[in-house]
């Protein structure tokens, strides 16, 4: 038993936090500067990340990157078209570029031109349409131009291990977002001073931001654990742990992104303000391939 | 990164499930009176068959095992419905750090065997979260130290047969340079033990122990005068490392006896019985990862807070679970819902642990 990154995924996570810290939005006003989006966009492309799961690589690298690009805000495609690679390597789909449709909608959908959809064990796709903005200003989703079309199918287990990743990534997305916002905060609590001192020496904020690196924490937990059996454990397992992994850092990434708002007094309820950013990518990823603690329930019995 | 066994920690496992299997019906339940009672008897037991102190050095009865192995009997004591590994890592750390080799070996055997049973006397009526704030005192008179003071919380203390004791030997020094601590017999006039019934109706965990006069050897003083405190923080610190986390992994369990009360039942499982699911799942990863970085020597640091509120926060969602599966009608689940809320003020408040985090980790001053 030996739950460690290894070198080279450390090596990864490291290249992919640089990448993030580099290139990903430092401010609101950020999130438009075309100029920096392109670099990113130019900087993600080479990397390849986008095929790691077709270059062999293993659901704990797809969440390395998942987990850093979240922290870092970064704002161009990985989630949908890292998801499609997946199944690209059962099903034919084609060199446009593709990515995922959940709910009738294409999502992290920009410069892609296909999306894939998992039904049961049929893959579909469809042409994606005009760009929809929504909740998260970071990702954005798309219309899809026709009907789904059965491009192929996947077999049982491919299925579930598809679903695993799909839940795993979301939740690293998560953690990424939560880490983001908590650092936001402990920065801000800082610098912020009232009564004459930095608001991060009262234990009213104190508490708030101890008890969110404590969430945090037992989420990298139970997300490297899921990561980790999207590969290595029974397919049906590893939909189990990924399914705990998800509903457990939905939760404390939405915790933690209120608490940094808290944190942030008046100016974490103001659009300028990045904790509000975190929350909706994390909402978002909340609400992809969504789990209730009303199954996990029903589950036990 | 792998989650599984290695082959010697599978047949290790083995071997303990095996020796467990023998054992099924004949264990005391664990956290009520009869547990405590026969503690030593469990101990003894398990370490006899190779299953206790596994960490532990080979000079002292132990294997140098990683301390996976003690996550591993720490499941596999739940999944059998055995009493838990008896908590003593921490004692063992402390003296292991600062005892004297003559110390270390005329005590750490007897205590790592269960032959001999022992109790801290840390935590008095006016210093509780203020430790440093301790008014025991320790007065030397020739050879010896006379003791005077009352000690609280010490569990087991009516049937230890020794006590880790901390009691104030300069009252000029500045505070937590005036303590020091003693290997003080139990077995001797001047010591009263009072116990304390807790909120569950147990008696004999917890005790108040008042010192009038009892003496110590100053050859059992642990370390050089005013030294109590350096071995106290060793102390509780390693009260929140991560291998004593396993002691939660019996929670896993009951989630499990409680949602096997649903099946076929046509009533649906409470939600908070899936929160205590996902939290107790939570925990038993969160055990393996930090035990793994210990395997890069990170030392136990202010970390064991993060890991003493992660676990703290699931007790009281397997207690809040009891509650809502049982109610107050239910007297075992009452029980665990009533003890579940002790988990958040014994060996260091939530709130202390939060100051630790916010003040050591994310330096919030």
């Amino acid at each position: 038993m030996d739950v460690r990154l290894n070198a080279e995924q450390r090596q990864l996570r490291d290249a992919a936090a640089k990448l993030a810290d580099d290139l990903g939005p430092a401010s609101v006003a950020e999130l438009d500067d075309a100029n920096r989006l392109a670099r990113l966009e130019r900087a993600v492309a080479q990397t390849g990340w986008r095929s790691l799961r077709s270059d062999g690589a293993s659901g704990v690298e797809v969440a390395i990157v998942a987990e850093e690009f979240g922290r870092g805000l970064v704002d161009v495609p990985f989630l949908g078209p890292v998801l499609a690679d997946d199944l690209g390597r059962h099903v034919p789909l084609g060199a446009e570029p593709t990515t995922i449709a959940f709910n009738e909608r294409a999502i992290d959908a920009r410069g892609a031109a296909r999306a894939a959809a998992v039904r049961e064990h049929a893959v579909l796709t469809a042409p994606v349409g005009a760009l929809r903005s929504g909740a998260d200003l970071t990702r954005t989703g798309a219309e899809l131009a026709g009907a789904l079309q059965q491009a192929g199918q996947l077999g049982a287990e491919s299925a579930s291990r598809w679903q695993a990743l799909a839940l795993a990534a979301t939740a690293a997305d998560l953690v990424g977002a939560a880490r983001g916002a908590h650092a936001l905060a402990c920065d801000y609590a800082k610098i912020r001073e009232q009564y004459g001192k930095p608001i991060g020496g009262y234990q009213a904020i104190a508490h708030l931001l101890a008890e969110g690196l404590a969430l945090i924490e037992g989420s990298v937990s139970v997300l490297r654990h899921a990561a980790w059996a999207v590969d290595e454990a029974d397919a049906a397992d590893a939909v189990r742990a990924a399914r705990i992994a998800k509903i457990y850092c939905a939760r404390t990434a939405r915790t933690v992104c209120e608490t940094a708002i808290q944190v942030h007094g008046g100016i974490g309820n103001t659009w300028e303000c990045l904790a509000h950013v975190y929350l909706r990518r994390a909402l978002t990823s909340t609400g992809l391939w969504p789990v209730t603690i009303r199954e996990i329930a029903d589950g036990l019995s | 990164m792998d989650f599984r066994d290695s082959p010697a920690e599978a047949d290790f496992r083995g071997r303990l499930r095996a020796w467990l299997t023998e054992r099924a019906g004949t264990f005391p339940a664990a956290g009520d009176d009869e547990y405590w009672a026969r503690q030593g008897e469990w101990h003894q037991a398990l370490y006899g068959a190779g299953f206790f102190g596994v960490s532990w050095p080979r000079e002292y009865g132990g294997q140098e095992l990683p301390p996976v192995y003690d996550v591993i009997v720490d499941e596999e004591l739940a999944a059998a419905g055995a009493p838990p590994r008896p908590s003593l890592g921490y004692l063992v750390v402390g003296l292991g750090r600062h005892a004297s080799k003559e110390l270390q070996q005329r005590f750490l055997p007897g205590m790592i065997d269960g032959t001999q049973r022992w109790c801290q006397g840390f935590s008095e009526p006016g210093a509780g979260s203020d430790l440093a704030s301790l008014t025991t005192t320790a007065t030397r008179d020739g050879d010896d130290y006379v003791i005077h003071g009352h000690k609280i919380w010490t569990s087991y203390s009516d049937v230890a047969d020794w006590c880790l004791l901390l009691a104030r030997t300069d009252k000029d020094a500045p505070r937590h340079r005036g303590i020091s601590a003693f290997i003080i017999s139990m077995h001797q006039p001047g010591i009263e033990q009072r116990p304390l019934q807790m909120i569950n109706g147990v008696t004999t965990e917890f005790g108040q122990v008042l010192f009038d006069g009892a003496t110590v050897p100053a050859s059992q003083m642990v370390g050089a005068p005013g030294e109590g405190w350096a071995l106290a923080m060793t102390v509780v610190g390693h009260e929140r490392e991560p291998s004593t986390l396993g002691y939660s992994a019996r929670y896993g369990k009951l989630v499990r006896q409680m949602a096997a009360r649903f099946e076929g039942a046509g009533a649906d499982v409470p939600e908070e019985l899936g929160w205590a699911a996902v939290e107790t799942e939570m925990l038993r990863l969160h055990v393996r990862r930090r035990l793994s970085e210990q395997l890069d020597g990170l030392s136990h640091g202010p970390e064991g807070s993060l890991d003493k509120l992660l676990m703290t926060w699931v007790e009281q969602s397997v207690g809040h679970a009891a509650l809502a599966v049982g109610g107050v009608d239910d007297p075992d689940l009452l029980s665990a819902y009533l003890y579940s809320r002790a988990q958040s003020v014994m060996g260091g408040t939530s709130q202390i642990q939060k100051n630790i985090i916010a003040d050591r980790i994310l330096g919030l001053k």
